[in-house]
């Protein structure tokens, strides 16, 4: 049997506002436990909330950004549930009427295709406190410090068909909401968590199998392994004659594999209502234009751009644009420097398996776009060969100051006085006297590839720094005469 | 000295008559000797009241002369007091100190008031007896043996026994004017969001509201002019300048129109009470007000759609008090569910249980559209129907209450015979309007209320009227025997 899987996501992304949703705490993350909780997020009896605009304006900003409806009017409602580090017994949430409606998002596949998700919308809630297990014999503690940050769960179509594509999905999501200056993306931290709903069909099948939803999973890596660790499961389960039921299950990436939380009978009836203790938010056109034109240029339109300001090929773009500080940092070395694909080579593979080699963000560059630029500069005006250049780069990596102090204190200028590149050559066919007569004998096709080995040993010679062009034309000069 | 008014307390403070320590003595002695057998406080808060007094005092001393400083006043146990245990009536609470002040409680004490206590009331706001509290119910000073109305009950037996002039309370069916009706005061419901709900533990939040009980209309607007303003704390509070409730308090009522609907006077009605009112709405008229008689005809549906949508919110409102962080918690939980399920039913009394089932139950899966959503639609039209009449009418009068009040145990068994005497105020709180109850005679020694509702914000014009009825009439002199 042919298996389609049919996946749908749930990405919750925490909004990185000073403040919590619906009270003045800060929001700060890795605080001592229960510092920023204010008599409002501790639920205190008597308390209300008060709904902070800027989350409303990040969220707004998401939905212009996705190209969604936002309707003139959203409504906050209650979740209802008892759990210890949901102070008041109820989530703040919207039910019937979301901040934003549909849309959608472009994805690039691995075969270079574009294909667009649609999200079915996207809500306002606040998140939950902790439960801390550890440190406390026969008891929980809890940390209501995360209690009221603002999140924005945006809820996707089910309309991935592989893991890979519900990967490729995240990580434009989490591009987005980077580009927007609205959630940090830190998943370590759970800025950015995903639930990944999963069914499986026979290839044909018009409609929808059962499908189990796996809760909060936090790394693109564990998103592909889970989703396909529970397809796995669903398929044996079929085939073996079982029934997928529907449930909420967790995976574990120990195991790599996923288990049953609570299926859908155990599932809470959340009692959704509206909040009474908050009105329903309108949003102005005034205000919907302002935030339209606070939005930054977004991924398709950084890649365009990257195509036809710089010239640069489809792939170069779109690997620079996939995130705000990458485009940054490269346009930044681009107008230092001047030469767009000289600095988007160095930006992708140098600079690129520095950062992967020490597992780093490129806002964590120990490069800084000043630096390479100003060493691309040399580069340019011939101070430094491109291999020499390697040599700086890594000096710069390991804090060695600009390109410019690294060249003076190392000494790795090139060399490019052709006296003096005419003495180490003609020292260097001196001590390879016997090979210059093999050379001058042969026919023009050995003569290529032995020109080759003189080039290698004058470099060697110079210690790298006589300027290879020269090296090239002086040799030709001197062997063919 | 205890049968000063807050108007003639202030006059008497303002003249040096005597000091507000003075009167604070005299009146916590009272509370001493009387309260036993009332119960109308939970919490007397002696040491605060004489450190405020002597505060208000000092303030005097250096020419502060605001209408409200070193005026006694009590709270009703739902406001949220810092340091001073919030009880709402309940086991839940009894050992909770509110770690800070509601709205109210802040600006009354930053007004110069004088707090006396906090008053006993139903559980969590949730009846109309004052039989549901955890500290036993409290009696009419009018008949010691009849209950005081709820939920309300422990802020009007106190200002009707005369242990102090005014106290805040809090309506959300009814729970200001009806006990008002039932002990011989005036109280007012203020527009929701006319005053602020930070700090007044919730009940049911759309349709909570808190304002003043005392003797005279002219003390209610004293009180409220302390209580009400927008508050930025508060999202449902609304930012409409509040004018001066005293000043029109003498406004002529010349051709005033005045609705009386006539669903008020059906069936159910005591024939006492239809005949009270209808009285005082003659002496309206030989003060120039014109009457129209009109119709009100959703309000037969108001009374289900109140006890949908109240106890839905309660139900919410109330998950907090799970054990966890504050309140009550059960001893030794075996586990999470224990916890909760133990400290709950062991914290809250059998009305607040049933409230929340109901509500719980009202907004469940399967049920939301039949209940809640009904209920709300009901909402609706009843508040069309007031717009309407208020196209052609100022205000609308009729009884506070269909029966005045009853024997205390009288009602125990049948929660729904009690929420049925919630049938003329609850609508003011599903509309948002305010009303007031004035006392308009009595019924075999027992008060009588009228009721008064204007649309919104025109709490001034319910005072004007009030106050205007009252300076004609002298059944809101009348003191109980014994007190």
């Amino acid at each position: 049997m042919q298996w389609e899987v049919v996946i749908g996501l749930e990405i919750h992304t925490q909004l990185s506002t000073q403040s919590k949703i619906f009270s003045g705490s800060a929001t700060t993350f890795g605080a001592e436990p229960n510092t920023q909780a204010s008599l409002v997020d501790l639920g205190m009896p008597g308390v209300l909330p008060v709904l902070n605009e800027e989350a409303v304006r990040m969220a707004v900003m998401f939905g212009l950004a996705i190209e969604a409806d936002i309707r003139p009017q959203n409504v906050f409602a209650r979740k209802n549930y008892f759990y210890p580090d949901l102070p008041k017994g109820y989530q703040i949430s919207q039910m019937d009427h979301p901040i934003v409606g549909k849309g959608h998002l472009d994805i690039t596949l691995e075969d270079g295709t574009v294909k667009r998700i649609g999200v079915t919308r996207a809500h306002l809630e606040e998140d939950a406190g902790k439960s801390l297990h550890e440190d406390f014999a026969g008891s929980s503690g809890i940390d209501l410090n995360r209690a009221g940050t603002p999140l924005l769960e945006i809820v996707s179509e089910p309309e991935m068909r592989s893991a890979k594509e519900a990967v490729a999905y995240v990580k434009a999501m989490h591009a987005l909401v980077r580009y927007l200056g609205i959630c940090d993306g830190n998943m370590a931290e759970g800025s950015l968590r995903c639930d990944c709903n999963v069914s499986i069909r026979p290839k044909g099948q018009a409609e929808f199998g059962t499908r189990c939803e796996i809760k909060n999973v936090n790394s693109f890596r564990f998103i592909e392994r889970a989703i396909n660790s529970e397809v796995q499961r669903q398929i044996e389960l079929i085939e073996d004659g079982g029934r997928v039921i529907q449930e909420t299950r967790l995976y574990d990436p120990n195991k790599d594999e996923t288990r049953s939380m609570r299926s859908k009978e155990e599932a809470n009836d959340y009692r959704y209502f509206p909040d009474p203790d908050l009105l329903p938010v309108e949003i102005a056109p005034a205000f919907l234009e302002a935030v339209r034109a606070s939005l930054p240029e977004l991924p398709p339109q950084k890649r365009e751009r990257f195509q036809s300001q710089y010239g640069l090929s489809a792939y170069d773009a779109t690997v620079l644009a996939s995130s705000r500080e990458q485009a940054d940092y490269f346009e930044q070395v681009v107008a230092l420097c001047g030469d767009a694909k000289l600095a988007a080579n160095w930006v992708m593979v140098e600079l690129g398996s520095l950062l992967n080699k020490q597992g780093l963000d490129i806002e964590q560059s120990p490069v800084s776009a000043e630096h390479l630029g100003g060493m691309l500069v040399r580069i340019r005006d011939n101070t430094i060969s491109g291999k020499l250049a390697k040599v700086v780069f890594e000096a710069m990596a390991n804090g060695e100051g600009t390109a410019d102090q690294v060249i003076e204190t190392r000494g790795l200028k090139q060399v490019t006085d052709s006296g003096a590149i005419e003495k180490v050559l003609d020292d260097m066919l001196a001590a390879n006297a016997e090979q210059v007569g093999q050379y001058r004998a042969a026919d023009e096709a050995k003569r290529g590839k032995m020109f080759g080995f003189f080039v290698g040993q004058a470099m060697k010679a110079s210690k790298g720094k006589a300027n290879p062009q020269q090296v090239n034309e002086l040799l030709k000069r001197k062997l063919e005469g | 000295m205890h049968q000063l008014t807050l108007a003639e307390i202030a006059r008497g403070l303002a003249a040096k008559q005597f000091s507000s320590e003075e009167l604070t003595r005299t009146l916590l002695a009272r509370i001493q000797a009387l309260d036993p057998q009332l119960n109308a406080f939970i919490t007397v808060t002696e040491a605060l009241a004489l450190e405020q007094a002597r505060a208000a005092d000092v303030r005097r001393a250096n020419g502060d002369n605001s209408l409200l400083l070193g005026a006694p006043i009590a709270h009703k146990d739902l406001f949220c007091t810092q340091g001073i245990r919030t009880s709402c009536a309940s086991r839940m609470l009894d050992n909770f100190e509110a770690p800070y002040d509601a709205t109210v409680v802040e600006k009354l004490a930053a007004a110069g008031a004088v707090t006396l206590g906090k008053t006993n009331m139903d559980e969590f706001a949730m009846g109309s007896a004052n039989e549901n509290s955890y500290y036993g119910p409290v009696k009419n000073p009018w008949q010691l043996e009849h209950v005081p109305g709820g939920s309300s009950g422990g802020s009007a037996a106190a200002v009707a026994a005369r242990l102090l002039p005014a106290t805040t309370g809090t309506d959300t069916g009814g729970s200001i004017r009806q006990p008002a009706a039932f002990t011989n005061l005036t109280g007012l419901k203020p527009t929701y969001g006319r005053v602020s709900r930070w700090g007044m533990i919730a009940y049911a939040s759309s349709l909570d509201q808190a304002g003043p009980l005392a003797r005279t209309a002219e003390d209610c607007a004293l009180l409220l002019q302390g209580m009400a303003g927008f508050d930025p704390k508060d999202s449902t509070s609304i930012d409409e300048p509040v004018p001066d409730y005293t000043a029109t308090l003498n406004d002529s009522l010349e051709g005033l129109r005045i609705g009386v609907p006539k669903e008020y006077f059906g069936a159910g009605l005591d024939p006492r009470i239809g005949e009270r009112v209808q009285a005082s709405i003659r002496e309206l008229e030989k003060l120039g007000a014109v009457i129209k008689e009109i119709s009100l005809p959703t309000m037969q549906h108001a009374v289900p759609a109140y006890y949908v949508i109240a106890p839905a919110e309660a139900s919410s409102n109330l998950s907090r008090f799970d054990g966890v962080r504050f309140g009550y918690r059960c001893d030794s939980p075996v586990d999470l569910t224990d916890l909760y399920k133990r400290s709950r039913g062991e914290g809250f009394g059998p009305e607040v249980q049933r409230r929340i089932m109901v509500g719980a139950y009202a907004l469940s899966a399967g049920y939301y559209d039949a209940y809640y959503l009904k209920a709300q639609r009901i909402r609706r039209l009843i508040k069309n129907d007031f717009m309407a009449a208020f196209q052609d009418v100022d205000v609308i009068v009729g009884p506070t209450t269909p029966n005045p009040a009853w024997k205390l145990g009288a009602k125990g068994s049948d929660p729904v015979a009690a929420y049925l005497e919630d049938v003329y105020t609850i609508t003011a709180n599903l509309a948002g309007l305010p009303g007031l109850s004035m006392p308009v005679g009595f019924a075999d020694g027992l008060p009588v209320g009228a009721q008064l509702l204007a649309p919104y914000f025109q709490e001034g014009r319910l005072l004007n009227i009030a106050h205007r009825y009252q300076q004609i009439t002298d059944w809101h002199l009348q003191s109980p025997e014994g007190f």
